[in-house]
C-alpha cells in the first residue's frame, strides 16, 4: 500500500511538473473550453445546451488518449520500466497508476468545466448531477484504459501520435462533441458509433439532461464498460517491459478487440 | 554453493541465429568484485540482462544464491541491486522520491544517509533530469544499494564520470566489498578493472577468453616486462651489447626501454654497465604489462 501511495504521489505531481502534460491536462482543454464558451456559443446558441457534457468528454479524450500514451512510451523507450522490473514494480502499477492519476486531472478539469460553464457562458447544467458523475467516471476509465492500450502497442512515440490521433480527430469531427450527433449525414452516422465520445455524448444528453438521444443508453452504458475493461485487460496481457526485448506475448493487433463492443453497437439499435 | 554467491554454468543467449553467448561459466564467491570485460558485442550485457531477470537465458545455469533469475523473479529482487547503465529514472523525480518510490516497493524504510553518504545532500529534492552526470550516477547507485542486497551489478558505473567522481565511486565500490557485498562489474575501463577488480573474465564473441585475478591475467600474457631507463649520459642509446634476457629495446625520446623476460638480471646488468661507463642513473621504470595491454593481445589476436 506505502508502494501504491508513493507511486500515485509521484505519477500525480508529474502532470503538474511535466510541462507537455500540465499543457495536455489543464491549459488545453480549459482554453479550449474559454475559446468555444466565446465563439461557439456565439456562432451556435444551440451549443449551450450540450457545452458541459462536449468540454468535459473533450478535457478527458485530451488528457487520456493525447497525453498519457507519450510519457509512458518514452519511459519504455528509456529504459525506465526495466529498472521498475528490476525493483519489482509491477506492470499493473505502470499502467494504472499513470491511468488512475491522469483520470484524476481529467476530473479536476470536468469540475472546473461543470461548475463555471453556466456562470459563465450561459451553458445548461444538467438536471442529473448523480447521472453526470457517473458517466464522467465511466468515461475516465475507458478513455484511460484505451490511452494505456495505445502505450503498450505504440512502437515508438511517433506511432503513438498516429494511434491517438485516430481517435481524437473522429471524436472531434463525428463524435458528437461539436454538433448533434442527428445533425450528422445519414452516411456518417453508423460509424459514429464506433467513438467512445459518441456513447458518452449520448450517455450524458440522455441520462444527465434528460433530453432525447438516437442510441440505446444501457446498450452505450454497457458499451463503454466492456470496451474498457477490454482496454485494460489487453493493455496488461500485451505490456512490454523493455523496447529492446522484443519478446512479447500475443499480437499488437490484438488490441483491436478492445474495439469490438464499438463495432457489435452499430447493429444494436 | 558454498560461499559461491553467483553461479554461471555453460550459459548461452542467442537472437535467432546469431549466437550472443556460448556456453559460459563463472563463479563468483561473497565479497569479491568480479569484471565482465570484453568489446561491444561480446555478450556483456545479454550475461547481465539474464542474471538481473530482465532476458531468458537459452541454455545453462544461472544461479544467485540459490535464485534462478529466470523462474524466480519475485525472489531475486530483493537479492540484486542494480545500477543500470543508463540509469532508468524519470526525468521529473527528484532524488528524495526515487529514495521513497523504490525503497517502498522493496519493502524497506528509506536511506535518505545514503544520499548524504553519496555526496547528494542539498540535491534531495532536484529532479533527476537536473542533475549532472555524476550526480545521477551515484543516485543510481545509491537507489542500487539502499534494500541492502548482497550482489550488485554495476554496468559501465563510471562512463562519463570526472577524476574526482570516478574516485569518489571506486571509494564506495571498496566499502561495499569491505562489507561483504559481492559486486558483478561490467566496464570497458580497463584500468578501472585492474584497479578494483579481484578477478576478470574476459569475454570475445560470446565465449571467455581468459579468467583470473588482474596480476594473474598480465602474468600469462606474452610475459615481457619493461625496463625503462634514462642515464644521465645517454650511454645506453649507443650500447649495443645484449643484456640478459632482453629480446628487444628501443629508442624513445630520453628513454631506452628494454622488454625482458627477466627483469632481475637485466636491470643488474644495466646497472653494471652504466657504472663501468661511469654514467649515472635518473630514472628507472619496471612495468608490468598493464591489463590493457593484455586484453588487446586477447581481443585483437
Amino acid at each position: 500500500m506505502t508502494a501504491f501511495l508513493h507511486h500515485f504521489a509521484y505519477e500525480f505531481k508529474t502532470g503538474l511538473r511535466n510541462p507537455s502534460l500540465l499543457m495536455i491536462n489543464y491549459l488545453f482543454p480549459l482554453g479550449f473550453f474559454v475559446m468555444m464558451g466565446f465563439v461557439m456559443t456565439a456562432i451556435n446558441p444551440l451549443f449551450q445546451a450540450s457545452m458541459v457534457p462536449a468540454m468535459v468528454i473533450f478535457a478527458i479524450v485530451a488528457a487520456t488518449v493525447l497525453g498519457m500514451p507519450g510519457p509512458l512510451v518514452e519511459a519504455r523507450e528509456a529504459g525506465i520500466f526495466r529498472s521498475y522490473k528490476i525493483n519489482g514494480v509491477p506492470a499493473l502499477s505502470i499502467l494504472a497508476i499513470p491511468g488512475l492519476t491522469t483520470g484524476f486531472h481529467a476530473l479536476i478539469t470536468a469540475a472546473i468545466i461543470t461548475l463555471t460553464a453556466p456562470l459563465f457562458f450561459g451553458a445548461h447544467a444538467p438536471v442529473n448531477v448523480g447521472a453526470l458523475v457517473g458517466i464522467t467516471l465511466l468515461t475516465a476509465f475507458t478513455c484511460a484504459a484505451l490511452g494505456m492500450l495505445i502505450s503498450v502497442i505504440s512502437a515508438n512515440s511517433r506511432a503513438t501520435i498516429l494511434w491517438s490521433q485516430l481517435i481524437f480527430l473522429p471524436s472531434m469531427l463525428i463524435g458528437g462533441l461539436m454538433m448533434p450527433l442527428d445533425v450528422l449525414p445519414e452516411a456518417v452516422r453508423p460509424f459514429s458509433a464506433l467513438l467512445p465520445t459518441s456513447h458518452a455524448m449520448q450517455l450524458f444528453t440522455g441520462w444527465a439532461y434528460n433530453e432525447p438521444v438516437i442510441f440505446n443508453l444501457p446498450v452505450s452504458a454497457l458499451v463503454l464498460a466492456l470496451s474498457g475493461i477490454l482496454a485494460l485487460a489487453l493493455s496488461i496481457y500485451l505490456f512490454n517491459w523493455d523496447t529492446r526485448n522484443q519478446i512479447r506475448r500475443g499480437h499488437p493487433l490484438m488490441a483491436l478487440l478492445a474495439l469490438a463492443p464499438y463495432v457489435a453497437s452499430m447493429f444494436l439499435k | 554453493m558454498e560461499d559461491k554467491v553467483l553461479l554461471v554454468k555453460d550459459f548461452r543467449k542467442v537472437y535467432g541465429d546469431f549466437v550472443a553467448v556460448s556456453g559460459i561459466s563463472f563463479e563468483v564467491p561473497r565479497g569479491e568484485i568480479f569484471g565482465l570485460l570484453g568489446p561491444n558485442g561480446a555478450g556483456k550485457t545479454s550475461t547481465l540482462e539474464c542474471l538481473e531477470g530482465l532476458r531468458q537465458p537459452d541454455g545453462g545455469t544461472l544461479d544467485i544464491l540459490g535464485v534462478n533469475p529466470a523462474r524466480e523473479p519475485h525472489k531475486l529482487r530483493n537479492l540484486i541491486g542494480v545500477q543500470l547503465q543508463s540509469s532508468g529514472l524519470p526525468p521529473t523525480m527528484t532524488a528524495r522520491e526515487a529514495m521513497r518510490f523504490f525503497c517502498a516497493y522493496h519493502g524497506v524504510a528509506p536511506r535518505d544517509d545514503l544520499l548524504e553518504r553519496l555526496g547528494l545532500q542539498g540535491k534531495q529534492d532536484a529532479q533527476f533530469q537536473s542533475l549532472s552526470t555524476g550526480q545521477q550516477r551515484r543516485l543510481a547507485l545509491a537507489l542500487a544499494v539502499a534494500h541492502k542486497p548482497p550482489v550488485i551489478f554495476l554496468d559501465e558505473p563510471t562512463a562519463g564520470l570526472d577524476v574526482g567522481s570516478r574516485a569518489e565511486l571506486h571509494t564506495l565500490m571498496q566499502e561495499l566489498r569491505d562489507e561483504g557485498l559481492t559486486i558483478l562489474l561490467a566496464t570497458h575501463d580497463m584500468a578501472e578493472a585492474e584497479k578494483m577488480t579481484d578477478r576478470v573474465a574476459i569475454l570475445l564473441k560470446g565465449k571467455i577468453v581468459a579468467t583470473g585475478s588482474p596480476t594473474e591475467l598480465t602474468a600469462t600474457g606474452t610475459g615481457f616486462t619493461k625496463v625503462s631507463v634514462r642515464t644521465e649520459r645517454a650511454v645506453l642509446m649507443d650500447n649495443h651489447t645484449a643484456f640478459p634476457a632482453v629480446s628487444q629495446w628501443v629508442v624513445r625520446e630520453e628513454y631506452v626501454i628494454y622488454w625482458s623476460t627477466d627483469p632481475g638480471p637485466t636491470v643488474a646488468a644495466i646497472l653494471a654497465h652504466l657504472s663501468a661507463q661511469d654514467d649515472r642513473l635518473i630514472d628507472l621504470r619496471v612495468e608490468r604489462p598493464s591489463l590493457e595491454e593484455r586484453f588487446l593481445e586477447l581481443t585483437t589476436g
